[in-house]
């Protein structure tokens, strides 16, 4: 009655992922290749910085010299970029996570209506060429007075970050159990409440994480600061550029660096907090 | 005092109807078990008592007062979640407390609350543990006192075993009851699990497909089913269809060319009608007699206290009886009788 159903043969194209040394081995690989293309060049700027003399071949400076340092730090088109972006760029920040959290959070609970397509909607800034949006906006901004202000660069800055805000932040709240919010309801706390004493909590890893997205993306905009800014409004990635095509590298490296720096010390702090207890346990579902 | 009253409640999503026309008096530290198939309506009734789902229409008075419209952070419930649904970034002492501060209570009283409520259910000395490090039965017990901190009119437990081993499972269904009868507190217990239901439950609200079937007590329910779903969905039945020959005193139902002794309370004659017979109210025969029918392909399935007998009757189809676990089949035949069978109206049958 029953058929013999014959075992087939497994057939897999990657037996040799089970192979612990195999495994082991393109770990190793891959964490070499991580370091070689993200590191050397990371590596190689930081060089350049300190260089006083480096010329071919050798492979690290002949000299070293704290010199471009102090002649960057000592300018004051460099102080002021410097200052401009690290005002600018918290400013975007919390306006961002003013408008994408409650949107995160609408979007993920509530029944908007065109949920899918609103989503979409603030994807197409991405879909075109930025340049050319650039560029409407700065016909815009001449219209409505908002060329060449400080604000003109936030709400520009502010195209690129409510997207990752909007999109995270949906994601990290439909993460989150609704019923834990119910039970904070049920305990007499009202949906305000419940927001702020259970929502919020739970969801701020996924809004820390997309606040420094957006953080690191406002320093790093260059482009449309560039259209909009110029000339009184010059952030830190605009001056670059202009030394970049002025050829002073090790100005340009010591530049770099501290570029850099922001979101190496923001990548740290977030990798603390987000190793905290609670957000190991799971986000929400226990 | 606590009564739950509620008259008429619907609730209806895109194109089904959750809870259809429900009516149940729930009285003054009573509990009640809502049992039902998945997709019954039984958690959504809850969920409208808790006031977190709005009744189409109809009424939910507490005490007598109308809640319908009153969101659940301002009814006198407290519920206790499937997923238990712990704050996983508050400890366990943290969690109790949070409905205690929300109210504003001393620092001293909400300490002292905590931990006696934490004695209550059974688990001192967990208050700084996070949920995370509870064991499934542990964080059982902290939903139930964080519920029951507050001190609510009326607990309500949407399945809150079904995430549990068995032998958990059975020690936690006696304790919940202990606390229930320990604080006198009015309850609604949401099951699937007739066995949950039938040992908790002072009554049980049996739903199917949004509709109230049947409300009684265990005895109630097992041996006066209302209807041919409670019939078959509270321990098991053979069910049969057919129809309803009344003649003097005696009731039959014919079944093909087969007629059962049936209890028909008030169906008239020449109704369709579903035979519903307990395997135990099937007696066993080795010899042919008046009323019996003889079980083709008979075998045998072991309960360990108990064996089922099965087989097939030609106009029945599968019939099941219980017997003793010294049963034995052998060569000769064997031959059933229904010594209780009753009928129900096959319109129910849409119904179930």
């Amino acid at each position: 009655m029953a058929a013999q159903v014959p075992a087939l043969p497994a057939i897999r194209l990657t037996w040799w992922i089970d192979d612990p040394r195999i495994r082991r081995m393109l770990l190793r690989l891959f964490a070499a290749a991580l370091a070689v293309f993200i590191g050397i060049p990371l590596l190689t700027l930081v060089l350049w910085s300190f260089a006083g003399e480096w010329f071919w071949p050798n492979l690290i400076p002949s000299q070293w010299s704290l010199r471009w340092w102090q002649e960057v730090l000592e300018n004051p088109r460099v102080t002021n970029a410097m200052f401009l972006s690290f005002t600018i760029a918290p400013v975007v920040t919390l306006l961002t996570a003013l408008v994408a959290i409650p949107a995160g959070y609408a979007f993920a609970r509530l029944d908007v209506p065109f949920r899918r397509t609103l989503l979409l909607l603030f994807l197409i800034p991405n879909a075109f060429p930025r340049i050319g949006l650039y560029v409407s906006l700065a016909v815009l901004y001449y219209q409505i007075g908002l060329i060449d202000t400080y604000w003109g660069i936030v709400f520009l800055h502010m195209i690129g970050t409510m997207v990752y805000m909007t999109w995270i932040t949906t994601a990290t709240f439909r993460s989150i159990d609704p019923h834990l919010e119910e039970a904070a309801r049920d305990a007499g706390a009202s949906p305000l409440r419940a927001f702020f004493s259970v929502v919020l909590p739970l969801a701020m890893p996924g809004i820390i994480v997309a606040s420094l997205f957006s953080f690191l993306a406002s320093v790093d905009e260059a482009q449309g600061t560039l259209i909009v800014g110029t000339p009184h409004y010059i952030t830190m990635p605009v001056l670059l550029y202009t030394l970049i095509s002025s050829f002073q590298r090790p100005v340009a490296a010591v530049f770099s660096v501290l570029l850099a720096l922001p979101s190496l010390l923001l990548l740290i702090v977030a990798q603390r907090y987000l190793h905290s207890e609670y957000v190991a346990a799971g986000l929400g579902r226990v | 005092m606590a009564e739950v009253d509620l008259r008429g409640v619907s609730k209806g999503y895109k194109d089904t109807t959750a809870v259809d026309d429900l009516s149940l008096h729930i009285k003054d530290r009573e509990f009640v078990a809502l049992l039902g198939p998945s997709g019954c309506g039984k958690t959504t009734t809850l969920r409208m008592l808790a006031g977190f789902i709005r009744p189409d229409s109809g009424q939910i008075l507490i005490d007598g007062r109308d809640v319908t419209d009153v969101p659940p952070e301002r009814r006198p419930t407290a519920m206790v979640f499937q997923s238990y649904a712990l704050w996983p970034h508050m400890t366990v002492a943290d969690n109790i407390a949070f409905g205690l501060r929300l109210r504003r209570l001393p620092k001293s009283e909400v300490d002292d609350r905590t931990a006696r409520m934490l004695e209550v259910v059974g688990l001192p000395g967990v208050m700084r543990r996070y949920p995370s490090q509870l064991s499934g039965g542990q964080q059982q017990r902290v939903a139930l006192a964080r519920a029951l901190v507050l001190g609510p009119k009326i607990l309500l437990l949407d399945e809150p075993l079904s995430n549990l081993d068995a032998k958990l499972r059975v020690r936690m269904r006696d304790e919940i009851r202990r606390i229930q009868q320990e604080l006198q507190i009015t309850t609604v217990y949401v099951t699937h699990d007739q066995e949950e239901a039938l040992t908790m439950a002072d009554r049980i609200a049996v739903m199917n497909k949004g509709i109230l079937q049947q409300v009684g007590d265990a005895l109630d329910i097992y041996d006066r089913p209302a209807t041919a779903f409670v019939a078959d969905f509270i321990g098991s039945s053979n069910l049969l269809s057919g129809t309803l020959r009344l003649g003097g005193t005696s009731a039959v139902a014919q079944v093909g060319e087969a007629r059962v002794p049936v209890e028909a309370d008030g169906l008239p004659d020449g109704a369709a009608v579903t035979v519903s017979a307990r395997p135990e109210d099937m007696e066993v025969l080795r010899a042919p007699a008046p009323d019996a029918f003889r079980l083709e392909d008979p075998r045998l399935v072991n309960f360990g206290a108990y064996k089922r007998l099965l087989g097939r009757h030609p106009a029945f189809g599968q019939l099941e009886a219980r017997v003793p676990k010294a049963f034995a089949l052998g060569k000769e035949p064997v031959y059933l009788r229904f010594t209780r069978a009753r009928a129900f109206t096959s319109d129910e049958g849409d119904r179930s």
